[in-house]
C-alpha cells in the first residue's frame, strides 16, 4: 500500500510528551503526517528503512525529524551521528528537541550535524510557539532537499 | 717559574732553617774574625814598638860615637824574629846609618835618606807593616829606626781560619738542615695529611674521612683533634640531613598520593553530579512540562464545560508547574557556575550594563524609570558571567522599584582602599538590614513571593559569581526606601566594609538619597 510521505519523525521515548508535540503541531495544522520513535532504534529503523519499516524507501525521507537525546537504547546523538553519517541520509534537517540544555550536548549535537538545537519550554504556550514556529520553517519556508539529494553515491 | 710563597711548607721550613742557621754562623765567625784581627794587628804594632824602642835604644852609643858596626851587631840581633824583613837605624839628619836585611827580604826595603820624625809612623803596606820609630836620648833626637815586618803569617793564618770556618759552616748547615727536616716533619706531615683530607672532603663529600692523629700535643695535634671532631659532627648532621631528605620525599611521595587519590575522588564526584546535574535538568524539566501542558489541553479543549472553580485551579497548577521550572532552571545555573571555568578578559563594565538594561529597558516599557549610569571601569573578568551578575541585580532593581511611581536605578563606582567597587542603587522597596545575611543564601527570599515574583537563587548565583572572581558583594537597604549593593571584583578591600558580612552596615548614601 502506498503511503503517505512523512512529514515529521518524531523521536519521543515518553509517550504524554509525544502527545503534547503532536497536540501542539496538529493545532496550528502544521503536519498531518507525524510518525513517532519511541527509541533510538525504532528512529533509526525509520529512516534507514529497515525491520518494521523495510517497505519504506530512502527516496521519501521525512522532511523533519524533532530529535530527543535522551532516548532507550540507542541515544539520541548516535542517531543524529548515524544519520548525519551516511550519504542517502545526512540531507534530511534534523532538530534536537529536548529537555536539557546542556553546553555539551549543544556541542556534540552541532558537531555531529545537527540543523538545529531547541530546548523545550516547561510552559505549554511557550512550547507551542516554539514547535509552531520550527514547523513554519522547515515545512513551510525552508525549501527541502531535491530527491536526487538523497541518492546514495 | 719558582716563587716562594707558593713552595710547599716544607720546603719554606727547610730554607728558613738553612738560612736561619748560616746567617747565625757567618754573623758569629765573621764577627770573631773581624775582634781576632784587630787584636792581632795591635799587639803585633805594640811587639814591633817594644823592638824598635830596643834597638834605638841600643843604637844611642853607636850613634854617638859614629860607630856604625856596633849598630849593624845590634840590627842583627832581631835575625830572632823570621818575620821581620828589613830593619834599618838613619842618623839624625836622615841619613842611613846602618841596615839588616831579613830572612828573604833585600836592601830595596830600605830608603837611603828618611825625613826624621818625632813620632811614630805605622803604615799597612800591601803585605807588610812598617814602623818609623825616632831614636831620643836626652831630650835630643839621635836618628830614627825603621822596621819592616811580613804580615804573611797573618794572612795564612786568616786563610786558614776562614777555612775552617767555611767547613764548620757546612757541616752546621748540613747538621741544621738535617734536624730542621726531622723537626718539620712533625710540622709539615700532619699538615700535609689534614689538606689532603680536607681536600677529598671537599671534592667527594666524603665525611668518613680522618685524618691521622700525631703523637704530639702540640697546636698542630689540637688543630687535627678538633678538625675529626668537626667532621664527625657534620657527619652525624649529614646523615641527619639525608635522613631528613628521604623522610621528606617519603612524605612528599605520600602526600602526592594522597592529592592523586583525592583528585580522582573529586573528579568522580564531579562527574556523579554532573550526571545528577543533567539528570535533574531532564527528568524534572519534563514532567512539569506535561502538568503544564495537559492542563492547558484541558482548559483549551474543555474550559467552557469546566465550573469557574476548576479553570482557577487548573490555572494555579500551571503557575505551580511553571513556578517550578524556573526555579530548576536557576538551580541548574548555579550549579553549573560551580563546574564553569572562569574565561576572564579585561572587559569594559559599562558596555555589559548597557547591553542588560537595553533588555530590561525592552520588557518594561510602560515603568517610568530613571536610569543613572556613571562610566563603569574596565576590568579583568568573565564577561558572561558578569552579565549574569549586573542582569540579576538590575532586574531585582526593577522588580522592587516596581510600587515606585517614579523609580531611579543608579549604577556607578566609588573607590575604597583604592580598589573600585561597583554599586546598583535602587529607590525601592528596600529591605530591613536585620535580614541582611541571609540575602546571598540560596531560596532565601526576603520578600512575600505574591508581592514579589523570584527563587530565591539570583544573589546566590551573583554571590557565586563574584566569589569565583575573588571579590565579593554586600548590601545596605533601609526598609521602604531602597537598596544598594556593592560589589568588587577581584582582590577584595582588605578592611571597611568591604567584608561579606553585611550586618551592622552604616546607613549611607542609599539611604540618603
Amino acid at each position: 500500500m502506498p503511503h503517505k510521505q512523512v512529514e515529521i519523525l518524531l523521536v519521543e521515548d515518553n509517550p504524554d510528551d509525544a502527545e503534547l508535540a503532536v497536540q501542539a503541531l496538529r493545532r496550528d495544522k502544521l503536519a498531518n503526517e507525524i510518525a513517532i520513535a519511541r527509541d533510538g532504534e525504532e528512529a533509526l529503523d525509520f529512516i534507514f528503512c529497515r525491520g518494521p519499516h523495510a517497505n519504506r524507501s530512502f527516496e521519501s525521507p521525512p522532511r523533519l525529524v524533532l530529535l530527543d537525546l535522551k532516548l532507550p537504547k540507542v541515544n539520541g546523538l548516535d542517531v543524529l551521528k548515524a544519520i548525519k553519517g551516511d550519504p542517502r541520509t545526512k540531507a534530511i534537517p534534523v532538530v534536537i528537541m529536548t529537555s536539557s540544555r546542556e553546553e555539551r550536548d549543544l556541542v556534540e549535537g552541532y558537531r555531529l550535524g545537527s540543523n538545529a538545537y531547541v530546548q523545550k519550554p516547561i510552559d505549554f504556550d511557550q512550547f507551542r510557539k516554539v514547535v509552531k514556529a520550527l514547523g513554519m520553517f522547515w515545512l513551510v519556508i525552508n525549501e527541502p532537499p531535491p530527491p536526487q539529494t538523497f541518492e546514495a553515491n | 717559574m719558582f716563587s716562594f710563597r707558593d713552595a710547599t711548607i716544607k720546603k719554606k721550613l727547610t730554607w728558613m732553617s738553612a738560612l736561619a742557621s748560616a746567617s747565625a754562623l757567618l754573623l758569629a765567625g765573621s764577627s770573631f774574625f773581624a775582634y781576632h784581627l784587630v787584636t792581632y794587628r795591635s799587639a803585633l804594632v805594640r811587639n814591633l814598638v817594644i823592638q824598635a824602642d830596643t834597638i834605638g835604644l841600643n843604637s844611642v852609643p853607636s850613634l854617638r860615637f859614629d860607630d856604625k858596626k856596633s849598630a849593624t851587631e845590634t840590627l842583627s840581633a832581631l835575625r830572632a824574629d823570621p818575620n821581620i824583613i828589613a830593619a834599618a837605624v838613619y842618623s839624625a839628619d836622615g841619613n842611613l846609618f846602618a841596615s839588616y836585611a831579613g830572612n828573604g827580604g833585600n836592601g830595596q826595603a830600605i830608603a837611603r835618606v828618611v825625613p826624621p820624625g818625632r813620632s811614630d809612623a805605622i803604615r799597612f803596606d800591601g803585605r807588610r807593616l812598617r814602623l818609623l820609630h825616632a831614636i831620643v836620648a836626652e831630650g835630643e833626637q839621635l836618628g830614627t829606626v825603621d822596621v819592616s815586618y811580613s804580615l804573611n803569617d797573618l794572612y795564612a793564618d786568616a786563610a786558614r781560619y776562614a777555612a775552617i770556618a767555611a767547613v764548620v759552616l757546612l757541616i752546621s748547615l748540613g747538621a741544621a738542615l738535617l734536624a730542621s727536616s726531622r723537626i718539620q716533619r712533625s710540622f709539615s706531615e700532619p699538615i700535609a695529611r689534614l689538606a689532603a683530607a680536607a681536600g677529598a672532603i671537599s671534592h667527594e663529600k666524603d665525611y668518613s674521612v680522618r685524618v691521622e692523629p700525631t703523637r704530639n700535643r702540640d697546636e698542630l695535634g689540637v688543630l687535627i683533634g678538633t678538625f675529626n671532631e668537626m667532621l664527625a659532627q657534620i657527619q652525624v648532621r649529614d646523615a641527619e640531613v639525608e635522613a631528613g631528605k628521604a623522610r621528606f620525599q617519603g612524605l612528599n611521595e605520600e602526600l602526592e598520593a594522597r592529592v592523586l587519590r583525592r583528585t580522582a575522588e573529586l573528579e568522580a564526584t564531579n562527574k556523579e553530579l554532573e550526571a545528577f546535574t543533567y539528570s535533574v535538568s531532564h527528568d524534572l524539566r519534563a514532567p512539569l512540562r506535561r502538568i503544564d501542558g495537559f492542563a492547558k489541553l484541558l482548559v483549551d479543549d474543555y474550559g467552557p464545560q469546566l465550573p469557574a472553580d476548576a479553570a482557577r485551579y487548573l490555572s494555579r497548577v500551571r503557575e505551580g508547574a511553571r513556578q517550578m521550572g524556573t526555579l530548576v532552571d536557576d538551580l541548574l545555573n548555579l550549579a553549573r557556575l560551580g563546574r564553569q571555568e572562569l574565561k576572564q578578559q579585561v572587559t569594559g563594565l559599562s558596555s555589559i550594563v548597557e547591553h542588560v538594561t537595553t533588555g530590561l529597558k525592552r520588557e518594561i516599557e510602560d515603568r517610568e524609570i530613571e536610569w543613572k549610569i556613571q562610566p563603569l571601569p574596565f576590568i579583568e573578568c568573565d564577561p558572561g558571567l558578569m552579565g549574569v551578575v549586573f542582569t540579576n541585580l538590575l532586574s531585582n532593581a526593577v522588580k522592587y522599584t516596581r510600587p515606585r511611581q517614579h523609580a531611579v536605578i543608579e549604577v556607578g563606582t566609588v573607590e575604597q582602599n583604592g580598589h573600585p567597587v561597583v554599586f546598583v542603587r535602587d529607590n525601592g522597596v528596600g529591605f530591613s538590614m536585620k535580614y541582611a545575611d541571609k540575602l546571598f543564601g540560596v531560596f532565601q527570599r526576603l520578600h512575600r513571593a505574591e508581592d514579589f515574583e523570584g527563587t530565591g537563587v539570583g544573589l546566590a548565583t551573583v554571590d557565586r559569581i563574584l566569589r569565583k572572581h575573588g571579590g565579593a558583594i554586600w548590601a545596605e537597604a533601609e526598609l521602604d526606601k531602597g537598596a544598594c549593593f556593592y560589589f568588587t571584583v577581584g582582590s577584595t578591600p582588605t578592611d571597611g566594609p568591604g567584608s561579606r558580612s553585611t550586618q551592622g552596615g552604616t546607613l549611607n548614601a542609599a539611604q540618603a538619597s
